[in-house]
């Protein structure tokens, strides 16, 4: 074989490589979101149907009005949204404020705070859920969507920090130094020059723990009792009955539940993965 | 009354006319400049403090009492048993098969999903820019799956009369299904059924929805190193292994290290997935997190005995994160 003809043939064999990848990886999403659109018939077979020939939105619209434990999806869609957006709202403040400190200032402190920061990001929710729920319990929080937001931000909170803290140390102290001299206040400085420049890096965190708090099972399932307040994680149990599980409706409901996800994911993909591994990936 | 502190403190520095640089503490709103990270970490430091530690050690000390029902309702104050509940807990089987769950899980999955990213990653770079493009949406799609859905899928496609895996095995020639598994008939396999069943599937769910992640880092870190090493390489007539092993994995070893630790902390801990596979009622396949949530809030509760198995995991987890907070130090002028 000619150096030339070897070398098409690696570059088929690696492009089939990644075509494979492709499937591999799409095929289980692909499979959820088709199932959702098949009528009972053809999912209910022991047959393989490839994609839906008896195309049906008879689950998606049976989730939205009947839903499930009596309440449409769009209610656990809104305790979702709620609590994700309130721990975004409250956990964006907290981290940039904390993340000015560490990416900013030379203190007293500071390396053991960044060790806390990492620290916490370990800590597992199971260990905390026990004491949590007790402490929400005692201060009336318990089955109120605010009581999971609080935990929300404390998950979410620490990897704020140290994600946000990067984007913050990447604005040219400069520009600070300039608005100070001419004679600007620290906190017009602040929300004039470092604010609009850090933006991006505050929208990347803040899906970071939208995502979080949207996926977040554990405290949501052991901190909420009443159905009404359920969150999507939390609703999605329901359709495993008793009587054999309702796949059409749960197949409708996991691909309602991944689309925002989805998006998030595609537009702040790049920043995630250099969050996550700070300062070992370099470039 | 900014006014008058700054006009009080400008007043003390203003006598030795300097720079215009020299006022800047005397514009920070009243407060001493040495004060400023302090009082933006403020906020953090109480969430932290008050929401991540402060239920720790209360976790600590749960574990060494006993707390139940009257005591969750405040009726009777929680009671100090010592070491009760740990014996107990060290004695009951379900501990122990929960632990080996746990470890051989993760012993498992880690490695797996490490070695198929890394693939994937060195996949990527070779790619050209618009297929690696293409995969990398592909591969999205596997990560963003929120973990229960991740659990829902997986549940649907093993499952025992419905499933495409039972239908996919039953597709292979008889002689070849009797050769590998001494069977040809798949109806019916009930996956779930069995702890080392529902681990296998658990596996492929985390190594499928885990792998993108690994292969996007590693994407990142191999952008990072200069090209020329690789021609050097190809010259002097290095196979893609020895370049692996020579090149690549030196120059990534932090890389490396990060995610290998961030996946056996994540695996370590994954409960989504297992509780929609398995649901909450199979002990037998119960691992440390699922464990010591459902011994917390079973009826009647047992909220000492649940903290005891969160100390053992909580520990086993403060180990490895012991050399990843020294990874990220050594990596990073923080």
């Amino acid at each position: 074989m000619s150096p030339l003809a070897r070398r098409r043939l690696g570059k088929v064999a690696l492009n089939a490589a990644g075509v494979l990848v492709f499937l591999g990886a799409i095929f289980p999403v692909y499979f959820m979101v088709s199932t959702g659109f098949k009528a009972n018939d053809q999912i209910f077979t022991t047959e393989f149907i490839p994609f839906p020939t008896h195309f049906t939105f008879e689950h998606i619209t049976r989730v939205l009005t009947d839903g499930v434990a009596g309440h449409s999806i769009w209610l656990y869609m809104r305790n979702s949204a709620i609590v994700s957006l309130g721990t975004v709202l409250i956990g964006a403040v907290f981290a940039l404020l904390s993340a000015t400190a560490v990416a900013r200032f030379r203190f007293k402190g500071r390396t053991p705070f960044l060790a806390l920061l990492l620290v916490a990001q370990m800590i597992p929710s199971e260990a905390l859920l026990i004491p949590l729920f007790l402490g929400v319990k005692r201060l009336g929080l318990y089955d109120q969507l605010l009581g999971l937001i609080v935990t929300q931000v404390a998950l979410t909170l620490p990897f704020g920090i140290w994600m946000l803290r990067t984007f913050v140390a990447a604005v040219p102290k400069s520009l600070e130094e300039a608005a100070w001299i001419d004679g600007a206040s620290r906190f017009t400085t602040f929300w004039k020059v470092l604010f609009p420049l850090v933006a991006p890096g505050l929208v990347a965190t803040s899906i970071f723990s939208f995502i979080t708090a949207w996926n977040e099972l554990i405290m949501a399932l052991y901190l909420i009792n009443d159905p009404t307040k359920y969150t999507m994680p939390v609703a999605l149990q329901y359709f495993f009955g008793q009587k054999g599980t309702d796949w059409g409706a749960i197949m409708a409901s996991s691909t309602m539940m991944t689309i925002p996800v989805v998006v998030f994911f595609l537009l702040v993909q790049r920043r995630m993965v250099s969050g996550l591994v700070a300062g070992a990936v370099k470039g | 009354m900014t006014n008058t502190s700054t006009l009080a403190r400008g007043g003390g520095r203003a006598s030795t006319p300097g720079p215009r640089r020299a006022n800047r503490p005397a514009r920070a709103g009243g407060l001493p400049a040495w004060s400023i990270p302090y009082v933006l970490l403020i906020p953090g430091l109480l969430v932290i403090g008050a929401l991540l530690l402060w239920p720790l050690i209360q976790m600590v000390i749960i574990s060494f009492q006993k707390v139940g029902l009257v005591q969750i309702s405040g009726k009777k104050p929680a009671t100090w048993v010592g070491l009760e509940n740990f014996t107990k807990v060290f004695e009951n089987d379900i501990f122990w098969s929960s632990l080996r769950n746990t470890v051989v899980f993760a012993v498992i999955a880690v490695p797996l999903t490490l070695i198929l990213g890394t693939a994937v990653g060195i996949l990527l770079h070779r790619l050209g820019k618009k297929m690696s493009l293409f995969v990398i949406i592909g591969i999205m799609f596997a990560w963003a799956v929120p973990p229960v859905a991740q659990g829902v899928i997986w549940r649907w496609l093993f499952d025992a009369e419905r499933g495409i895996i039972n239908w996919a095995l039953n597709l292979l020639p008889d002689w070849l299904s009797n050769a590998l598994f001494g069977r040809a008939d798949w109806t019916g396999q009930p996956w779930l059924n069995d702890a080392w069943s529902i681990y296998m599937v658990l596996i492929i769910c985390v190594v499928w929805a885990g792998f993108p992640f690994i292969a996007v880092s590693v994407l990142a870190g191999l952008k990072g190193i200069p090209a020329e090493l690789y021609e050097a390489a190809k010259v002097d007539g290095s196979g893609p292994w020895r370049t692996f092993r020579k090149i690549t994995f030196p120059l990534l070893k932090p890389v490396f290290a990060v995610l290998t630790v961030l996946s056996i902390i994540w695996d370590f801990k994954v409960f989504a997935q297992l509780y929609v596979l398995a649901g909450t009622t199979n002990r037998e396949a119960y691992n440390l997190s699922m464990y010591a949530v459902t011994e917390a809030f079973k009826a009647p509760p047992k909220m000492g005995s649940g903290a005891a198995i969160a100390v053992v995991l909580t520990v086993i987890l403060l180990i490895v994160t012991a050399a990843y907070i020294r990874q990220m130090f050594k990596q990073e002028e923080l």
